[in-house]
C-alpha cells in the first residue's frame, strides 16, 4: 500500500533557512543542507525547498545550495519560488530537483504548466495554490497571499491538472500560522475536483492535526509543514509512529 | 568501473550522487567504446518509452546493450530504463524494447480501481515472490521495505522474471531480474537508505 507522506518545507533566503530553526544536534541550524540531511535521516518522505530570495546573487546561492543538498540527500526534492519560465525549471532540475512547484508564475503565464509538463512530464510539475475564503468561495491569492486574483481555487486546480500538473499543494491562508489544524473544508473541495495527489499545507500545530487530516480526508496524500518541524514541536519520526499506530499507512 | 548510460534521456545527477555517497566510482557516458569497457552498466531513463527507445537506437546502443548483457555483464535498468529491458511497450503506440527480459509495458490505469490516482507517485512497499530465492540486488534489504515510485505504466507478463511486486489496488511489477539483467520500476536513487543498499548490492555482483 502506498504511504501517506510527511513533508517539511524549508524557506530559503540568501542561502539560509528562514522562519528560525531550533534544533539540538545540528551544527548550523540555518544551513539548508544540514537541515535537509537531518530531516532525511529522521523520517521525512520528501523535502520542499522554497526560494524566497529576491536578488540575483541570492538566486545563484540557492542553486548552489540545492546542488549540495541533492548530493547528500536521497529522497525526492521539490523546489519552488521564483519559477516563472521553462528555463527556471531547467535551472533547478539540473541542480538535482525532482519536482518543481509553480505558483504566481502559473498565474502570470497560464501556459507555463503545459509547457513544462510537455518537456519534463506531468510528474515533475507541482501546482502550488495559496487560497483564502473571499466573496463566498475559495479564491487564489498571488504575491505571497497579498493579492486576491479573483480566480476560483477549485477551478484553478482543475485547470492546472488538465494542463499537466501532476500534484497539487494546497496552502490555506485562512489556517496558515494559526496552528489549529489543516483546512479540511478547502482540502475536501480540491480533492473532490482532481485525481492527482493533493498535499495539505497550512495550519498544522500538533500531531493530532495530521491524524485528523488523514482520517477525515483519506484522499489527501501528504501533509506539509515548516515551523512546527523546525522548532522541534513535532518530531517527524514520532509523528509517523503515532500515525502508524492510528492505522495510517506510513514508511517507517 | 560502473557506468550510467547517457543517451539524452533524464537527469543523471541523483544517480551519480548516490554512487558518490556509496564511495563507488562511476562514469556517465554515451560513448559505445566507453560503455563496452565498463564492468557493469546502469540504464536510467525518464519520459516516454518511444522517445527513449528511438534515442537509444540513434546512439547506436541497442545492439551494444544486448551484446554486453549476453556476455554476462551485470545490467540494471531504472524506471523507464527497466521498461526498456522488456520486449515491447504500449505507451502511445507499440514500440520495441531491448527484449532482455520477457514481458511488455502496459498502462496501470485499467488494472487498478478507478479512484486510485495515476501516476502511482510515492513510497510503496516491496514484496518478494514467495517460494523463490530473494534476488541478489535485494540482499541488503528486507520484504516490506519502502521505495519511491513515479510511473503510469508497468511491466506485465514478465512471468518468472518478477523479483519484486508492489500493491496499488492491484499487484504491480516493482522489479525484474533474469540472470545478470535487472530492472527497478522505482527510483533507488530517491529511495533513501533502502535505495542506496540496492545500488550497493548491484555494484557488488
Amino acid at each position: 500500500m502506498i504511504t501517506k507522506r510527511i513533508i517539511p518545507c524549508l524557506d530559503v533566503r540568501d542561502g539560509r533557512v528562514v522562519k528560525g530553526v531550533q534544533f539540538e544536534g545540528i551544527r548550523d541550524v540555518s544551513s539548508p543542507v544540514e537541515l535537509a540531511k537531518y530531516y532525511s535521516s529522521h523520517g521525512a518522505d520528501e523535502l520542499v525547498f522554497y526560494d524566497i530570495t529576491a536578488s540575483f546573487e541570492g538566486r545563484k546561492l540557492f542553486t548552489e545550495i540545492l546542488t549540495e543538498t541533492a548530493r547528500s540527500v536521497f529522497i525526492p526534492l521539490t523546489v519552488g519560488g521564483g519559477i516563472n519560465t521553462v528555463d527556471d525549471f531547467d535551472r533547478v532540475l539540473k541542480c538535482g530537483a525532482d519536482k518543481v512547484s509553480v505558483n504566481s508564475g502559473a498565474i502570470r503565464n497560464p501556459k507555463l504548466i503545459h509547457e513544462a509538463a510537455q518537456k519534463y512530464g506531468d510528474q515533475c510539475v507541482v501546482l502550488s495554490i495559496d487560497a483564502k475564503r473571499a466573496d463566498g468561495h475559495f479564491c487564489v491569492y498571488a504575491k505571497g497571499g497579498r493579492e486576491n486574483t479573483g480566480i476560483d481555487a477549485v477551478e484553478w486546480a482543475k485547470a492546472g491538472v488538465a494542463n499537466g500538473a501532476g500534484e497539487i499543494v494546497l496552502n490555506s491562508i485562512d489556517t496558515d500560522g494559526v496552528k489549529n489544524g489543516f483546512d479540511l473544508e478547502m482540502l475536501e473541495a480540491i480533492c473532490d475536483a482532481v485525481n492527482v495527489p493533493v498535499i495539505a499545507s497550512g495550519g498544522a500545530g500538533k500531531a493530532e492535526d495530521f491524524i485528523t487530516l488523514f482520517k477525515t480526508l483519506p484522499k489527501v496524500d501528504a501533509g506539509l509543514a515548516a515551523s512546527i518541524f523546525h522548532f522541534g514541536e513535532v518530531d517527524i519520526l514520532n509523528l509517523k509512529r503515532t500515525l502508524a499506530d492510528e492505522g495510517i499507512i506510513m514508511r517507517l | 568501473m560502473i557506468g550510467s548510460v547517457d543517451y539524452g534521456v533524464g537527469n543523471l545527477f541523483s544517480l551519480k550522487s548516490s554512487f558518490a555517497a556509496l564511495e563507488i566510482e562511476t562514469e556517465v557516458s554515451g560513448d559505445p567504446d566507453k560503455i563496452r569497457s565498463w564492468d557493469k552498466i546502469i540504464l536510467p531513463g525518464v519520459g516516454a518509452f518511444g522517445d527513449a527507445a528511438d534515442k537509444l537506437r540513434a546512439c547506436g546502443l541497442v545492439d551494444l546493450l544486448r551484446d554486453e548483457a549476453a556476455k554476462g555483464k551485470p545490467t540494471l535498468g531504472i524506471c523507464l530504463g527497466m521498461q526498456l529491458l522488456l520486449e515491447k511497450s504500449y505507451e502511445y503506440g507499440e514500440h520495441e524494447g531491448l527484449g532482455l527480459i520477457p514481458g511488455s509495458v502496459e498502462p496501470i490505469a485499467p488494472k487498478i480501481p478507478a479512484d486510485y490516482k495515476v501516476p502511482h507517485i510515492g513510497w510503496n512497499a516491496l514484496h518478494f515472490p514467495k517460494g523463490k530465492p530473494v534476488s541478489p540486488i535485494f540482499r541488503h534489504i528486507k520484504e516490506g521495505d519502502h521505495v519511491y515510485f513515479v510511473h503510469s505504466y508497468s511491466g506485465c507478463n514478465c512471468a518468472d522474471s518478477v523479483i519484486a511486486t508492489t500493491e496499488y489496488g492491484a499487484e504491480l511489477t516493482a522489479a525484474v531480474g533474469r540472470d545478470n539483467v535487472f530492472g527497478c520500476q522505482f527510483h533507488p536513487e530517491k529511495s533513501g537508505e533502502v535505495g542506496l543498499k540496492i545500488l550497493k548490492a548491484f555494484c557488488e555482483l
